[in-house]
């Protein structure tokens, strides 16, 4: 029993062991302090488990060595390493550069809480990538999301409490939601182990109860993840929280709910419900055209920086989903890398943001004229992120819209709709995008507004500029997310590697 | 030579992105700032020009990056056409500078550095399209280049230049990720590959009526050729300093454009199975209109610079019109118009330009007789003028003789006449402004009396203006090497 | 009758349209809540009720008795664990309402959208 067979149990319990800690050592930054240690080394022990299963090879754990179905496995194949890596190191970077943001926008009494609700929140999404149980699921749904609606409500504004309490009305409806769900497919099937469900559910008799089943799992988890309409909680949720936390939850959380639908569905009802297929398409593209579009629009009206990009995620979201519903391999791998890839940009642009919010004190776009001028390098970032929604080339959008483009092109007449769609509002994202280039570089600031000279300190440039540049990395050598994305793609939807 | 064939390519591509961060570092010191512009651009000249020998012997250097999705190269690969390109934008690039420097500071404009460094960047991404191996390399240069246009078209910062910066990205992206992109994709999809292939890769795997789909897609797709309607980006561009328009609309964007249709025409589609195929008469025809409307718009046009980028669509659609008439003559004209019109446009946009600087004139209206303060710069004017309507001995004559040669070997009557009808347009929109500016008297009087232009813009229009005949005299080697893309 | 037997899902479904409706039009935050807590525990009731066998007993296991029948504990675990997440999420839910009444004066949710439109 060496430490690295321990490895994919240490990615959590880490977190949660260091969350208490957190909690009651109140010297001064000790809190941050620990929950960046703890995080980056989830981060670090997630990267080793990406590099064991990139082969195809699937790791399964059992915890307290009771053997599946009786206990619960961890079950980490290359798409649960992939949203590891993707959710610690979207904490990891959001905490190492939120150090003066959230000193700024967190008070110090509240820190120690803060903190450990961040460690809490992360050790529930890694918890929700890598259990191979329905039921484990739920529970580290409910933790993670319980602590989202501490970190939210940590805001500096007041409407924060308010996005927050709608958060949670959302939130738990649709997480009860998912636990009917799981309710009936425990009671026609008597298992809650993914693989032996999946093996389960064909065998049943009486499909009826499986598709209310499923009908309630992808309703809850669609709150969750923000499709459209069920994303009404998200634009507000993003806009008040503490910067910081913005970074984390736009890149990790909406993710991995996304991440659980696309296991739920192709792992457990692919092969039971005749015609899944075609039931999820139909389900699918018009909740992804629609955000596609809707969030698009509203971007391009907003008029507040934050609900602008937490709009522009609800479009990218809509691509996922697009790709999600184009079931084949091209399609799926043009989904998940595309979580990836938007992880990215938006954490990207979400840090150039609260470099912005630090030394402007707003973040409304009018205000924010002439930043171009005051602060190349953070407006310079922002750019390169929007370029990256745009899906210009050398930037990750580029490959996500490469792959969904491709799949499309596989599926007639629906293809070519969705083709249209995709390239439409690209060209949307590229009206709100130069919206915000145009204020920042081609509008002098206003007379009586607040003269900013500096730029933004470098403890928040450089994690800024290494997200950025990561992103440009993976999207001139796409080899390592294309390769995970691909052979998950495989996984999920039973083809030979 | 000095370095390897695929060392080359590097550097080519190298010194003018470490000359832009070169020029952003010595920003404030603007004498050193010039001169990094000036070494960038005679380095990346002599690089590129060190290839020219190579060529002629039939040899096609290449350079392989990374590989950026599954089976789909960053690749580079030099052969005529490109190579046509890159010699000339990299070559125009040291005239445009010293231009640059004369115009710049005559105007006293803000934010120059911003400006050289923007123009770095532009030319790398002219290399790089330039010298792309496959459809996804140039389609990745192609966009570096809008992105890195769009500060140096909105570069004066007011109103009504954002507004039509806007329109110029709007265009220009729209096209290409709305039409360009796809229609890549869908070719990738369809021929396995992007690689440019002598003999194209889309034989037999395509069939009507789908192949003038694609066509279509392509040729309004890459909205830098500005075929109508795709055309309305150009003119909102001239609201950039004339050294943008001279060297961009006249030379690197527009001819990037027309280069990317024609290695599409050549080596996606392949001469052969593009004839074979009744859709490419539709490319014929839509060239045919745009050189003849954009020549009746011109000869509406009382703002000179509107005008001259009136007449680029037009002699843009010349290049076009060669390319897809698909015959030997023609595809060698359209190389060498390229060349051609690079040297007679640019004359004209350095003049207009010049004519600015000196007395803050925009109007062809209030021009009359400002060829007796301005003799040099109306000189050069009139020879760029004589070299788009394709009077000996200037360059233009040359090119016009190629493509009116495919035309006959074609049989095209409509070519033909659409050449000899936009011949008399453009005279129409020259001669008299010409025939005014020397032989009348000046009525509208400038702010302040006026002479020549500052002297490096003067010395630059004359040499492009030299360029115009030295082509008319020398432009054989240049067939010949045009000529290689034939042999298969 | 079959369907008289299945009593336990129509309480479920009610419970659960109860709660949702509270939810939904109630614009006070802790009627809301209240709400809430009824949605949730109607799922509970669903775990609970579908794990009730026939002539079963509670599952402890005793020495000496053979052939016992159990009620499934499985489910009983799972909903004590949903209990402890609805005790916590209507706590939290709770503290945000006192903060809310601290920065707002009022819960009422459609005076603070008015107080929260922008001037």
């Amino acid at each position: 029993m060496t430490l690295y067979d321990q490895l994919p149990a240490l990615v959590v319990a880490v977190l949660l062991f260091t969350a208490p800690i957190a909690y009651m050592l109140r010297l001064h930054g000790f809190p941050w302090a620990a929950a960046t240690a703890a995080v980056v080394t989830s981060f670090a022990v997630a990267c080793s488990l990406a590099a064991t299963v990139i082969g195809g090879e699937t790791i399964i754990y059992e915890m307290g060595g009771w053997p599946a179905p009786y206990g619960i496995v961890l079950h980490i194949d290359a798409l649960s390493a992939l949203m590891a890596m993707l959710i610690t190191g979207a904490s990891s970077a959001a905490l190492i550069f939120g150090y003066k943001s959230l000193a700024d926008e967190v008070g110090e009494e509240t820190a120690p809480a803060f903190f450990a609700a961040w460690l809490l929140c992360t050790a529930g999404l890694v918890g929700m990538v890598i259990t191979g149980d329905a039921f484990n699921i739920f529970v580290f749904m409910e933790i993670s999301s319980l602590s989202t609606y501490v970190l939210v409500s940590a805001g500096p504004d007041r409407r924060a409490l308010i996005s927050t309490y709608r958060y949670i009305v959302m939130g738990t409806v649709g997480a009860t939601f998912y636990l009917i769900g799981v309710g009936f497919l425990y009671m026609v099937t008597g298992t809650l182990n993914t693989a032996d469900l999946a093996a389960r559910v064909g065998q049943v008799e009486d499909i009826r109860l499986v598709l209310v089943a499923a009908g309630f799992v992808s309703v809850g988890l669609a709150v969750k993840a923000a499709v459209f309409p069920l994303h009404a909680w998200m634009p507000n949720a993003y806009t008040f929280a503490p910067n910081a936390v913005t970074v984390f939850i736009a890149a990790a959380s909406t993710k991995v709910s996304l991440y659980v639908l696309m296991r739920v569905d192709y792992a457990i009802f692919q092969n039971s419900i005749a015609n899944h297929d075609i039931q999820l398409t139909l389900f699918l593209v018009p909740l992804g055209v629609l955000a596609l579009f809707v969030g698009s629009l509203l971007a391009i009206y907003e008029r507040n920086l934050k609900t602008l990009l937490a709009y522009s995620s609800v479009a990218q979201i809509g691509y996922i989903a697009l790709g999600m519903a184009m079931t084949s391999v091209a399609g799926l791998t043009g989904a998940i890398v595309h979580m990836f890839n938007h992880g990215l940009i938006k954490g990207g642009m979400f840090m150039a943001v609260a470099c912005l919010a630090l030394r402007y004190r707003t973040v409304n776009v009018a205000n924010l004229a002439g930043a171009g001028k005051a602060m190349p390098w953070t407006m310079a970032a922002f750019v390169i992120g929007g370029l990256g929604l745009i899906g210009v080339p050398l930037t990750p959008g580029f490959i996500s819209k490469w792959y969904l483009v491709l799949a499309a092109l596989d599926k007639g007449w629906l293809g070519v709709f969705l083709i249209v769609v995709i390239l439409v509002s690209s060209l949307l994202a590229v009206i709100y995008v130069w919206k915000v280039i145009e204020v920042a570089y081609f509008r002098e600031p206003r007379a009586n507004a607040v003269p900013v000279t500096q730029e933004a300190p470098l403890a928040m440039l450089i994690p800024t500029w290494i997200v950025v540049l990561t992103g440009v990395w993976f999207a001139v050598d796409s080899s390592v997310p294309v390769g995970l994305a691909s052979s998950a793609a495989r996984t999920l939807l039973g083809v030979a590697p | 030579m000095i370095f390897s064939e695929a060392d080359t390519i590097f550097y080519a591509l190298m010194i003018p992105l470490v000359g832009a961060l070169a020029i952003a570092l010595t920003g404030r010191w603007p004498n050193v700032r010039e001169t990094v512009t000036l070494t960038t651009a005679v380095a990346l000249a002599c690089v590129v020009w060190s290839l020219v020998p190579t060529l002629q012997a039939g040899g096609r250097p290449e350079l392989h990056f990374v590989e950026m999705l599954p089976g789909l190269k960053i690749a580079f690969k030099v052969e005529p056409i490109g190579m046509l390109f890159a010699a000339l934008a990299s070559g125009l690039w040291i005239v445009n500078s010293v231009y640059s420097i004369g115009y710049m500071r005559g105007n006293n404009e803000k934010n120059q550095t911003r400006f050289y460094v923007c123009f770095a960047i532009a030319l790398f991404a002219a290399v790089g399209v330039a010298f792309s191996a496959n459809l996804l390399t140039l389609f990745i240069f192609y966009e570096v280049l809008t992105i890195s246009t769009y500060p140096l078209v909105a570069h004066k910062g007011d109103e009504a230049t954002v507004k039509s910066a806007r329109v110029y990205m709007g265009i220009l992206l729209g096209t290409s990720i709305g039409l360009f992109l796809p229609a890549m994709i869908w070719t990738y999809s369809l021929a396995g590959t992007l690689d440019f292939t002598p003999g194209g890769i889309l034989e037999g795997k395509i069939a009507e009526p789908l192949v003038g789909v694609l066509l279509l897609m392509f040729a309004f797709g890459i909205g830098k050729a500005a075929l109508m309607p795709i055309h309305r980006w150009l003119p909102a561009a001239m609201v950039a300093p004339t050294p943008v328009s001279a060297l961009l609309h006249a030379v690197a964007v527009v001819k990037a454009g027309v280069f990317t249709i024609t290695k599409v025409f050549v080596y996606i589609f392949g001469i052969d199975f593009l004839f074979s195929q009744p859709s490419h008469r539709l490319i014929i025809w839509i060239a045919c209109f745009t050189i003849v409307v954009s020549s009746f718009i011109a000869l509406r046009q009382t703002n000179l610079k509107r005008l001259l980028a009136y007449s680029t669509i037009g002699q843009l659609s010349y290049v076009v019109l060669a390319a897809a008439v698909l015959k030997p003559l023609s595809e060698i004209g359209a190389s060498m118009h390229m060349m051609a019109h690079a040297f007679g446009k640019i004359t004209l946009f350095f003049a207009a330009g010049a004519i600015y600087v000196a007395s803050k004139k925009t109007e062809i209206t209030d021009m009359r007789g400002i060829g007796r303060r301005m003799p040099w710069t109306m000189a050069a004017f009139s020879i760029g003028a004589l070299s788009m309507i394709g009077v000996p001995p200037t360059g233009g004559f040359i090119s016009k003789w190629y493509i009116l040669g495919g035309a006959i070997q074609d049989d095209n009557y409509l070519a033909l006449a659409t050449l000899i009808v936009s011949t008399l347009l453009n005279a129409a929109y020259f001669l008299p402004f010409i025939f005014a500016a020397f032989f009348y008297e000046e009525d509208v009087k400038p702010a302040r009396p006026h002479g020549e232009a500052p002297w490096p813009m003067v010395a630059a229009l004359t040499f492009t203006a030299l360029l115009t005949f030295a082509f008319f005299i020398f432009h054989q080697p240049i067939a010949d090497l045009e000529a290689q893309i034939l042999v298969k | 009758m079959a369907l008289l037997g299945l009593y336990n899902y129509f309480v479920f479904a009610v419970l659960l349209m109860i709660g949702l409706y509270c939810v939904l039009a109630r614009t006070n935050i802790v009627k809301s809540l209240i709400g809430l807590s009824i949605f949730q525990s109607a799922v509970f009731l669903l775990y609970i009720s579908m794990d009730k066998v026939d002539g079963g007993t509670a599952p402890i296991i005793q020495e000496g008795v053979e052939n016992q029948v159990f009620a499934n504990p499985l489910p009983q675990v799972l909903i004590l664990t949903a209990i402890v997440v609805g005790i916590s999420t209507t706590a939290l839910a709770l503290a945000v309402a006192v903060r809310i009444k601290e920065a707002y004066g009022t819960i009422e949710e459609d005076k603070i959208q008015e107080m929260d439109r922008e001037p």
